[in-house]
C-alpha cells in the first residue's frame, strides 16, 4: 500500500521567477523525508506542488507510478499539514477531524467514533467537543495531525508544522511524530528550515537553496560529507577557512591557508589541481586542543572569548586572521585551557575536514 | 465625557438638544396618532383613540401595497443575495489588475440616481418587448416584474459589498484545506465558506429586504399603473395627510423596537456564551432569569405585551368623547357667530349708510379694499 513519490525533473515558475529548479528525486514508501532549506526557497512550493495546488511549469509529479498531472487535490492520496494549520475555526474539534470522513458521506457515529479513536492516538481525549481556539498550540497542532490522518493519505505533507511552538514543545513533537510515523507506517515529506528537526526525525533530506535541491542524503552523511558549501555552512556549524591547493594524496588534499598548510577530505571523492581556489570546513567539536603537537593540521591560535553552555564551552579563537570556534566538552580536561597567557594550539583530523572547491560551477 | 475638564453644563444641554432633534419627530409623531384631531397635531389635544389604527388598516390601497411591498421584497432578497455573493466570490478570486474595473462595474449601480434606473428599466423592457412582439400582457410590461428587476439591479450591489467585507477575512487556505483532505469543491463551499458567510448572509438578507421595502425612486416609475407600499403612501401624503399615517409609523417604530431588543438579547447571549464562562454571569445562574434572557422567550413576552395592548386599545372608544368636543366645538361657533351678528346690528346702527357687510364679501381681498371696513369700530 505505500506509494512512491517521484519528482521527475519539475521546474515551478511564478511569471519569470523560478521557485523550484529542476527538483528530481525519488522519496520511497514508508520513508520520513525531510526538505530543508532557508526561508522563501521553495519548500512550501515544492509540497503545494505535491500535493496538487500548484501544476509543475515543467516535468511531472507521480505518485504511485501514476502521473497526478490532470488529478486534482482531492482526488490524490496525500495529505497536507498547513504552515498555518488551517483547522476549521467553525467546528469543534472532533467536527474537524471527523471531516475528511463526513466529505466521504460516513455516518454521524461511525465518524465520531473515529474521531476519538483519533484523539486517543494523540493524547487529547475528551476534547471533541472543545472550539479550535480554545486549544493551545500544541494541540492545535496535534488535531491537525489526527484531522490528516483521519484522510488515511498514503502520503502525509508536513509544512513547518513545529515552527510556531516554543522549544520545550518543539522538541517534545519531534520524538512524538517520529513515533506516529512509525506507528502508522506513512510516508513522511516534512518540511523544516530548522537543521536539528530534520537530522533528528528524517530517513533522507533534501537540502534546498534558492529553489535548487543541493544535496540528498541521509542526515549523518548531509552533516559529515556535505556536497556543497551552501549545505557545509547552512547544515550545522563550521569554520570555513579558504585556501589554495597544495596538493592530493587519495582522497586527502593539502590547502595552502593563511592558517598554515592544512589537510583535510575532498569532499565527493573529487580529484583537485595545485592552485585551485578551495575551503576547507571543519566542524567546532571536530576542532581540539592539542596538549602534545600534533602531526598534521597544527593551528596556532589566540583565545578571544569563550562562553560556558553546560555541557559544553564554546571557545572563540584567533589564528592568521581568521576567527574560529570550538566546541570544548567540559567533562575533558585540558592542560592548555588552563593556562593564562591565551595561546593554545588547536588542530583536527584530516577525514572529520570537507574541502569544497569555490567555484560553484564544479559543486554539486 | 471628561467631567474634570468642565463645561458640564454645556456637555449636557448638547447631549440633550442631539436627542432631542433625533427623537423629538418621532414623539411628536406618536403623540398625533392617538389624538383625534383630524389634522395631525399635538395641541389642542381633543380626545385619545385609535380609531387612526383602524382607519389604516381598512385604507384598501396601502394595505394591498404592503403585500405587494412585501412580496417584491422577498423575491429581491432571494435574487439579489445569491447575485451579490456571486460578485464578492469573483471579486476575491480575480487577479488584483482586473479587480478594480470588475468592482467599478458592480459598484456603479449604486451610484446612478434611482429615477434614471427606474426609467431606464422601464425603456429597455419595453425595447426588448416590443422586438419580441409581446404583447401588454406579458412579463415586460408587468409592474411587479419591472420592479424587481429594477431593484435588484442596484441592490444586489450592497449585498456585494456586505458579502465582500466579510469574504476579506477568510482565510483561503481552510478552502484548501477542505479540497486536501477529500471535499469536493462543491462540499468546501456547503461547509466551510457558506458558513463562514452565515453572518454576513444573514445582514444582507435584512438590508436587501429594507432597501427594496423603502424604495421610492426607482419602484415609482417600474411599478407602472400598480402600488407598492411606499408608492400608495407617498399618493396619499400628496392629497392631504392625516392621522392615519402617525399611526403607521406608531406600528413601524413597535416593529423596530422589538426587534431591536430581541437582537441585543440575541447578541449578549452570544457574547456570554463564547466568554466561555456563562456561569460566572448572575442571569445564568439562575434558571428563570437565564430562560428570561432567552432571544425566543424575550420576543414572546414583547409580542405578547404588544397584543394585549392591540386588545385593550381595539375596545376604547372614544365616541363619547368626541361628541363631547363635538357639541364644544358648536358652542364655540354658536358664541362667535352671535357676536358677529351683534357687531352687524351695532354697526348698521352706527352707520347706517355703509354698503354691504363685511361677512360674506366676495371680493378675493377679503374686503380690505372696502371703504367701510377702515371706519373705527
Ligand atoms: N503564488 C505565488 N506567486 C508568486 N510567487 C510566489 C507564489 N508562491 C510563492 N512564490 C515565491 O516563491 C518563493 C518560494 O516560496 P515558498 O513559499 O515556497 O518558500 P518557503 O521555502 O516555503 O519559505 P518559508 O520557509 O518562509 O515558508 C518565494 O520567493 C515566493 O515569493
Ligand atoms: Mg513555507
Amino acid at each position: 500500500m505505500t506509494k512512491d513519490v517521484v519528482l521527475d525533473h519539475v521546474s515551478i515558475r511564478f511569471g519569470g521567477y523560478t521557485a523550484v529548479e529542476n527538483a528530481h528525486l525519488t522519496i520511497r514508501g514508508g520513508e520520513f523525508f525531510s526538505f530543508l532549506g532557508p526561508s522563501g526557497c521553495g519548500k512550501t512550493t515544492l509540497l503545494r506542488c505535491i500535493s496538487g495546488f500548484v501544476q509543475p511549469s515543467a516535468g511531472r509529479v507521480l505518485i504511485g507510478g501514476e502521473d497526478m498531472r490532470n488529478v486534482g487535490p482531492n482526488k490524490r492520496p496525500t495529505a497536507l499539514i498547513f504552515q498555518n494549520l488551517a483547522l476549521f475555526p467553525l467546528l469543534t474539534v472532533a467536527e474537524n477531524i471527523a471531516f475528511p470522513l463526513e466529505v466521504r458521506r460516513v455516518g454521524r457515529k461511525q465518524r465520531r467514533k473515529r474521531a476519538d479513536e483519533l484523539l486517543e492516538m494523540i493524547a487529547l481525549p475528551g476534547t471533541g467537543d472543545k472550539k479550535v481556539h480554545e486549544l493551545s498550540g500544541g494541540q492545535k497542532q496535534r488535531v491537525a495531525i489526527a484531522r490528516a490522518l483521519a484522510a488515511e493519505p498514503d502520503i502525509l505533507l508536513l509544512d513547518e508544522p513545529l515552527s510556531a511552538l516554543d522549544l520545550k514543545l518543539r522538541q517534545h513533537m519531534r520524538t512524538e511524530l517520529r513515533a506516529i510515523q512509525q506507528r502508522v507506517g506513512l510516508t513522511f515529506i516534512y518540511i523544516t528550515h530548522d537543521q536539528g528537526e530534520a537530522l533528528t526525525m528524517s530517513d533522507q533530506v533534501a537540502v534546498m537553496n534558492a529553489g535548487v535541491i543541493e544535496q540528498i542524503d541521509n542526515p549523518e552523511t548531509i552533516y559529515n560529507r556535505p556536497r556543497t558549501p551552501f549545505v557545509a555552512s547552512f547544515v550545522g556549524e563550521s569554520n570555513a577557512i579558504h585556501g589554495v591547493v597544495l596538493s592530493q594524496t587519495g582522497r586527502l588534499a593539502t590547502l595552502d591557508t593563511p592558517l598554515g598548510p592544512l589537510t583535510g577530505q575532498a569532499a565527493g571523492g573529487r580529484t583537485y589541481l595545485p592552485k585551485e581556489r578551495c575551503t576547507l570546513f571543519v566542524r567546532p567539536e571536530q576542532l581540539f586542543i592539542a596538549d602534545t603537537p600534533p602531526e598534521v593540521n597544527t593551528i596556532k591560535a589566540k583565545r578571544v572569548n569563550e562562553e560556558f553552555e553546560g555541557s559544553i564551552r564554546t571557545l572563540y579563537l584567533q589564528a592568521g586572521g581568521e576567527a574560529l570556534r570550538l566546541y570544548h566538552m567540559n567533562a575533558a580536561v585540558s592542560a592548555a585551557l588552563a593556562s593564562g597567557d591565551g595561546a593554545v594550539t588547536v588542530s583536527f583530523k584530516p577525514e572529520q575536514a570537507t574541502i569544497l572547491p569555490d567555484d560553484p560551477a564544479l559543486s554539486g | 465625557m471628561n467631567r474634570g475638564v468642565g463645561g458640564g453644563l454645556f456637555a449636557f444641554s448638547y447631549t440633550l438638544l442631539f436627542f432631542l432633534f433625533l427623537f423629538g419627530p418621532l414623539i411628536i409623531m406618536v403623540i398625533t396618532a392617538f389624538n383625534s384631531s383630524a389634522f395631525p397635531r399635538v395641541v389642542p389635544w381633543e380626545c385619545f383613540t385609535t380609531d387612526w389604527f383602524g382607519l389604516l388598516i381598512r385604507n384598501e390601497r396601502l394595505m394591498t401595497g404592503l403585500w405587494t411591498s412585501l412580496a417584491i421584497g422577498i423575491a429581491v432578497v432571494a435574487i439579489a443575495v445569491p447575485f451579490g455573493l456571486a460578485g464578492a466570490l469573483a471579486l476575491a478570486d480575480i487577479g488584483p489588475r482586473l479587480r478594480a474595473g470588475l468592482y467599478a462595474v458592480l459598484i456603479t449601480p449604486i451610484l446612478i440616481p434611482g429615477v434614471v434606473l427606474g426609467i431606464s428599466t422601464i425603456v429597455f423592457w419595453s425595447f426588448v418587448g416590443r422586438k419580441l412582439g409581446a404583447g401588454y400582457d406579458t412579463v415586460f410590461y408587468n409592474g411587479l416584474f419591472l420592479t424587481l428587476l429594477g431593484q435588484v439591479a442596484f441592490i444586489a450591489s450592497y449585498a456585494m459589498l456586505i458579502l465582500s467585507a466579510r469574504l476579506q477575512r477568510f482565510d483561503p487556505t481552510l478552502t484548501e484545506a477542505a479540497l486536501d483532505l477529500g471535499a469536493t469543491p462543491g462540499q468546501a463551499f456547503r461547509k466551510i465558506l457558506l458558513p463562514f458567510l452565515k453572518p454576513a448572509l444573514g445582514s444582507a438578507a435584512f438590508i436587501t429586504f429594507l432597501a427594496s421595502f423603502e424604495n421610492y425612486n426607482t419602484t415609482v416609475f417600474t411599478i407602472l399603473s400598480g402600488n407598492t407600499f411606499t408608492t400608495a403612501l407617498a399618493s396619499k401624503v400628496r392629497h392631504g395627510t392625516d392621522p392615519s399615517l402617525s399611526a403607521l409609523a406608531v406600528i413601524i417604530i413597535a416593529v423596530t423596537l422589538i426587534g431591536a431588543m430581541v437582537q441585543e438579547a440575541h447578541h449578549r447571549r452570544r457574547d456570554l456564551l463564547r466568554g466561555g464562562r456563562p456561569e460566572r454571569s448572575r442571569l445564568y445562574a439562575n434558571p428563570l432569569t437565564r430562560l428570561l434572557t432567552h432571544p425566543a422567550a424575550i420576543l414572546l413576552i414583547l409580542v405578547g405585551c404588544t397584543g394585549a395592548i392591540i386588545w385593550q386599545a381595539s375596545h376604547h372608544d372614544a365616541q363619547a368623547c368626541r361628541a363631547d368636543i363635538l357639541s364644544e366645538k358648536q358652542r364655540v361657533q354658536e358664541r362667535l357667530l352671535q357676536e358677529q351678528q351683534q357687531r352687524m346690528q351695532q354697526r348698521q346702527t352706527q352707520t347706517p349708510a355703509a354698503p354691504t357687510a363685511p361677512s360674506n364679501n366676495p371680493s378675493p381681498f377679503g374686503g380690505a379694499f372696502n371703504p367701510g371696513s377702515l371706519a373705527p369700530k
